[in-house]
C-alpha cells in the first residue's frame, strides 16, 4: 500500500497569489494514497524542508510530491531532504506549478484547477516510482578550453594554478583573440598589448598548459567527466618545433598582396606570416589560398631561406584524441557585417571605418606606425564623427535587438585619445543613450565630455555622403536642440554590433549545449549558475555567454575556472540513474534505438536464450552503457517492440500521467 | 517570355522616350508584350492608410486582368510599379483588403496570388540575364561614367519591392556594366528627388535634386540614368544641363536601336 505526501509551496506570493494553494492541499489530500497534504509558505526553507522530512518519518511515507516550482530549481533539494529521512531520493517527484502554472495564469480559479491537475499527475506518476541508487564515474583530470582569446587564456591559466592539465584550442595561428588587435583599454588607458602579452607568454610556458594554435574541435562525444575530444589540427606547412620565429620567410615572400588579417584588411602580408610581433606560438604559417608554391608549385622561396628547415609544403591536416573532464567554451565574438547600414557609406569611402579598425589605425603595430591618418589620402582627419549602436538596439532584421554593452566605452576611448592626441580635431559622437555602468565607467565618459569637449549630440546620422575629395558630409539629427545638423567631416567611425563567432553554432552543436536566438551560449540559471551550461560538464567564459568588457570577461573566466576546478578535484561523479534500460527478452535487436541515440550510449550483443524445446538460440540485443546514456529518452520512443524503457520516467508511468491529466 | 505590359499615364505624355525605347528594346530581346487594351492610371501613390480602397481598385483591375493570361505585369515607371507591386502584395498577404476588393470587383474568377509584378529592370536581370544582354550590345558606352539614380519608390519599402538592398542595390550599376560603361556610386543615388513636392514648394525638391546631381558629379559622372519620370521631371528641372536620361534610351542606343 502506497503511502503519499502532498506538499504545496506558496513560494512566498509567486504561486500563492495566483493559486489557491490551501485548496489544492486540501483536494490532493483527498486523492487514494495520499496520508498527508499541506501548504507551506517556502516549501525550499529549512523550516519546509524539515516539516518534509517529519512527514516521512511520521507517516512512514512511500512516495513523496512537491507542488512547487520546476524541478531544475529544487528537485536536487528535495530528493536530498527525502534522502535524509531515509526515503529514496528517486521517490520524489515534482509538480511545477509555479513556472507552468501561477506565472503563466491570471485566473485564480482556473489556476487552481490546472495545480490539482498537475499535482494529481505526480501523484499517479511517483505511485509507479522504483527507489533508484546512483552509480558512479570518474573524473578525468583535464580541461579543454576552446577559444584563445582573453576569455580562454585566462580561464586557461587559473586551471593551471590549480594543478590541473589543460589544453587551449585556437582556430588562429596565435592566441591572443580580439584584444591583442585593441590599442588601449577603457576606462584606465593602459596599452592592451602591454597587459595582455604576459599572459600569453604565461601560457606557453606554464607546463600544464598545451596550445593547439590554429586547430579546431572537429568532434566530441562522452560526458560529464569523461569527454572525448578529437582536435583537427590545421596545416600551418611549417613545423611548430623547428620554427624559431626569425620572420626571415616573411620578410623573402614575394607574394605581397594577402590582405592582413590582424590589421582587418588595412594594409597587406604576405603569403606565409606570422600575425604580429608578440604572436604566441611565434611560428611562421603559410596562407594556402595564397602561396605560389602550394597554389602551382612554382617558388620555394620560403624553405630555402629558413635556416631552420621548418617548411614543410606537403603537411596534412592531423588529428589529435584528448580525454578530458570539463570543457569550456570561450568562443567569443566579432562586429557584425555592417553591409546593410550603407547610408553610413562604408562600402563607399575608405574613410568611414568600424571601431575595430579604428583600433589598428591608432595602434603603434598598426598600418600607420600609430599615426592618426585617414585611409584614402593619409591626410590627419580635423572633424571625425562616431556614429553609436550601427546594428545594436536595431527593431528590424538588418541587425541585433540587444544592446552591445561594449561600444559606449570604447567610443569615448577613441573620442579622448583622439582629443588628447590631436586636440586641433572636432570630435563628434551620436548616440541614442550614453550606457556606463561600470566602475569608473561615468567618470570616464564624464571626462571626455568635460575635460576632452568631445561633442555629444543625442540623436541619429541617418546620411554619410562621400565626396571625391574624400571628404564626407553627414546629416544627422540633434535630439535636444531639436535641430538637423550637417557635418563635413574627414572620417566616420561606426560603433558596429558584436555577434558570436560564427564557429560558436557547430560548437554548441557539438556539445548539445543550449544557444539564445542571437547565438550566445545559454547558463545554466541566468543569475545562480552564470558560468555553467545546462549541459552538465561544459562551461562558459566570456562574451560567448554574451556581450562584456575585459574586466567583466576575465572575471567571469576567472569564475568559471572555479568550477572547473571544483570539477576536477572530484575523483568521481554520481551518475544519473534515470537512465534507459533495455528488456533483453523483449528486444528483436533492430537497432532503432541505436540510430536515434546521440551519445552513442547504445551498442548489441549476440546472446544465448534458452528456448522451451531446451535448445539455445543467439539472438542480438540492445545493451545500454550507463555511464555514457543521459536518460534523454529518445530510443524509448524509437524501440519498436517496447523492450527500451527509462528509469524514472517508464512508459507506464508516463502513461500513468496521461490518464491522471486525461481520465 | 510574354508580359502584361502597364506603361502608366505618364508615358503617354511627359515620358514618351521611356516607354518608345523600352518596347523597340524589348521586341529586339525577344520580350512579348500585351497592352491590356483599358488600362487606367495606377493610382499615382500607394495610399498606405489601411481602409483606403477604392484608389487601389485600378491596379487590382491589371493584376487580375494578367491571373488571366500571362502570369506577370511588366511595368518601368517607379511611381506605378510601386504601386502595383503594394496592391498586389496586399491583395496576396492582407486578407482583410483581398476580401473587401473581390467583394466589390465580383471577379468570375477569384484571385490566384500567382501574379508577379515585376520591373523592366529584373526583367532584364532575372529573364534575359545582364550576360546576355551585354553579348547583343553593339554600341558600347565603353568609357562613359554612368551615375545609376534610383530614387526612393523604386526600391522601398524593400521587403515588399524586394528588387535590391535598398542601402547598396547593385542591379542598374550592373545594367549599366551590360551595357559596356563604367557604373558611379554615389551615395545620393537612392535618395528622394523632391517628388511631388514640386507642385506645392518647388525650391525644396530643387535642393534635393540639385544636391542629387551636384554628388553624382562630384563622383565623377558623365551621364545618369533614371527609371522614374517624375525624378526625369524634377532632375531636369534643376539642372537642364546634367545629362539625365531614362535607362531604356541607354539600353536602344547600345542594343543599336536608336534613330540618330
Amino acid at each position: 500500500m502506497n503511502r503519499i505526501g502532498v506538499f504545496v509551496c506558496h513560494c512566498g506570493t509567486n504561486i500563492a497569489a495566483t493559486v489557491d494553494v490551501h485548496r489544492v492541499a486540501e483536494t490532493l489530500g483527498k486523492e487514494p494514497s495520499v496520508v498527508i497534504a499541506k501548504d507551506y509558505q517556502y516549501m525550499c526553507s529549512e523550516a519546509g524542508q524539515n516539516m518534509i522530512k517529519d512527514a516521512i518519518r511520521e507517516y512512514g511515507l512511500t512516495g513523496l510530491v512537491v507542488c512547487s516550482c520546476s524541478p531544475r530549481m529544487h528537485e536536487a533539494t528535495f530528493r536530498k531532504a527525502a534522502a535524509s529521512a531515509g526515503l529514496n531520493p528517486y521517490l520524489v517527484e515534482i509538480a511545477n506549478i509555479r513556472e507552468q502554472d501561477s506565472w503563466i495564469h491570471k485566473d485564480i480559479e482556473e489556476a487552481t484547477e490546472k495545480a490539482v491537475i498537475l499535482g494529481r499527475t505526480a501523484i499517479a506518476k511517483v505511485q509507479l516510482n522504483t527507489p533508484l541508487t546512483a552509480g558512479e564515474s570518474p573524473v578525468t583530470k583535464r580541461a579543454l578550453v576552446i577559444g584563445g582569446g582573453i576569455a580562454g587564456i585566462q580561464t586557461a591559466l587559473d586551471i593551471a594554478e590549480a594543478g590541473f592539465e589543460v589544453d587551449i584550442v585556437e582556430k588562429q595561428p596565435t592566441i591572443g583573440g580580439k584584444m591583442a588587435q585593441i590599442d588601449k583599454t577603457f576606462p584606465t588607458l593602459d596599452c592592451a598589448a602591454c597587459i595582455l602579452t604576459p599572459k600569453m607568454v604565461d601560457c606557453a610556458q606554464n607546463d600544464k598548459i598545451t596550445i593547439y594554435s590554429y586547430s579546431e574541435v572537429a568532434a566530441v562525444s562522452g560526458f560529464v567527466g569523461n569527454f572525448s575530444v578529437k582536435i583537427k589540427r590545421k596545416a600551418r606547412f611549417v613545423d611548430e618545433t623547428k620554427c624559431t620565429g626569425c620572420g626571415l620567410c616573411t620578410e623573402k615572400c614575394p607574394q605581397k598582396k594577402v590582405p592582413n588579417e590582424f590589421n582587418l584588411g588595412l594594409d597587406n602580408r604576405r603569403a606565409i606570416y606570422i600575425p604580429f610581433a608578440q604572436a604566441v606560438p611565434k611560428v611562421a604559417t603559410i596562407d594556402p589560398d595564397y602561396c605560389n608554391m602550394l597554389k602551382n608549385g612554382k617558388c620555394g622561396v620560403c624553405a630555402k631561406v629558413c635556416g631552420a628547415q621548418a617548411i614543410d609544403y606537403k603537411a596534412q591536416d592531423t588529428y589529435v584524441e584528448q580525454q578530458y573532464g570539463a570543457i569550456v567554451v570561450a568562443t567569443g565574438f566579432n562586429p557584425i557585417n555592417i553591409d546593410a547600414y550603407d547610408e553610413y557609406a562604408y562600402s563607399q569611402s575608405q574613410n568611414v571605418v568600424t571601431s575595430l579598425e579604428l583600433e589598428r589605425l591608432m595602434n603603434a603595430a598598426g598600418p600607420n606606425g600609430g599615426t592618426l591618418l585617414r585611409p584614402s589620402d593619409k591626410k590627419h582627419p580635423k572633424t571625425i564623427v562616431f556614429v553609436q549602436c550601427v546594428g545594436s538596439r536595431c527593431d528590424d532584421s538588418r541587425g541585433k535587438g540587444y544592446c552591445s554593452k561594449i561600444c559606449c566605452m570604447y567610443t569615448a576611448k577613441h573620442a579622448m585619445l583622439i582629443r588628447e592626441k590631436y586636440p586641433d580635431t572636432n570630435v563628434y559622437v551620436f548616440y541614442i543613450d550614453v550606457r556606463t555602468p561600470g566602475k569608473n565607467f561615468d567618470e570616464f565618459y564624464r571626462r571626455a565630455v568635460e575635460q576632452y569637449n568631445v561633442h555629444y549630440v543625442k540623436g541619429q546620422v541617418g546620411k554619410v555622403v562621400p565626396k571625391s575629395d574624400g571628404n564626407l558630409i553627414v546629416y544627422g539629427s540633434d535630439l535636444i536642440e531639436g535641430k538637423r545638423l550637417v557635418i563635413d567631416a574627414d572620417m566616420v567611425v561606426l560603433a558596429a554590433a558584436i555577434e558570436p563567432d560564427k564557429s560558436a553554432r557547430s560548437i554548441a552543436t557539438m556539445l548539445t549545449a543550449s544557444m539564445d536566438t542571437n547565438d550566445f551560449f545559454t547558463e545554466a540559471h541566468p543569475k545562480l549558475r552564470p558560468v555553467e551550461s545546462p549541459t552538465a560538464g561544459i562551461f562558459l567564459s566570456g562574451v560567448c555567454q554574451g556581450p562584456k568588457d575585459i574586466p567583466e570577461t576575465v572575471a567571469q573566466a576567472t569564475a568559471c575556472a572555479g568550477k572547473v576546478i571544483g570539477l576536477l578535484v572530484k575523483d568521481k561523479l554520481t551518475c544519473n540513474p534515470c537512465v534507459a534500460h533495455s528488456d533483453e527478452l523483449m528486444c528483436n535487436g533492430c537497432s532503432s534505438c541505436e540510430k536515434v541515440c546521440p551519445y552513442g550510449a547504445i551498442t548489441y550483443e549476440e546472446k544465448g536464450f534458452r528456448q522451451p524445446d531446451r535448445t539455445t538460440k543467439m539472438r542480438r540485443v540492445a545493451i545500454v552503457n550507463e555511464a555514457v546514456c543521459q536518460g534523454c529518452g529518445a530510443c524509448t520512443v524509437a524501440c519498436p517492440s517496447g523492450a527500451m524503457d527509462l528509469k524514472g520516467f517508464a512508459n507506464k508511468q508516463i502513461m500513468a500521467e496521461v490518464d491522471a491529466i486525461c481520465l | 517570355m510574354t508580359y502584361t505590359y502597364f506603361p502608366g499615364c505618364t508615358l503617354r505624355t511627359k515620358a514618351k522616350d521611356l516607354d518608345h525605347y523600352l518596347r523597340i528594346s524589348a521586341e529586339k530581346l525577344g520580350m512579348e508584350l500585351i497592352e491590356p487594351a483599358d488600362w487606367q492610371c495606377c493610382g499615382g501613390a500607394y495610399s498606405n492608410a489601411k481602409d483606403e480602397i477604392a484608389n487601389k481598385l485600378s491596379s487590382v483591375r491589371i493584376i487580375m486582368d494578367a491571373d488571366k493570361n500571362t502570369g506577370k505585369v511588366l511595368t518601368v515607371c517607379s511611381a506605378c510599379h510601386n504601386v502595383l507591386k503594394r496592391v498586389n502584395d496586399d491583395l496576396k498577404n492582407d486578407e482583410n483588403f483581398a476580401f473587401k476588393v473581390n467583394n466589390y470587383m465580383k471577379p468570375e474568377v477569384p484571385y490566384s496570388g500567382n501574379v508577379e509584378v515585376i520591373h523592366f529592370l529584373e526583367a532584364l536581370r532575372d529573364e534575359v540575364g545582364f550576360d546576355k544582354l551585354a553579348s547583343m550590345v553593339v554600341k558600347p558606352f565603353t568609357g562613359k561614367k554612368i551615375a545609376a539614380y534610383y530614387g526612393c519608390l523604386l526600391l522601398r519599402p524593400g521587403k515588399v519591392m524586394a528588387m535590391d538592398d535598398p542601402e547598396n542595390p547593385v542591379i542598374m550599376e550592373n545594367f549599366i556594366k551590360a551595357i559596356g560603361g563604367t557604373p558611379v556610386i554615389y551615395a545620393r543615388r537612392n535618395e528622394c528627388c523632391g517628388g511631388y513636392a514640386v507642385m506645392e514648394d518647388p525650391a525644396i525638391a530643387a535642393k534635393r535634386s540639385g544636391a542629387i546631381i551636384e554628388n553624382a558629379k562630384d563622383m565623377g559622372a558623365d551621364l545618369m540614368v533614371t527609371a522614374c519620370p517624375l525624378c526625369m521631371y524634377n532632375l531636369k528641372k534643376t539642372g537642364p544641363d546634367t545629362g539625365i536620361y531614362y535607362f531604356t534610351e541607354l539600353l536602344a542606343e547600345a542594343l543599336g536601336l536608336k534613330e540618330d
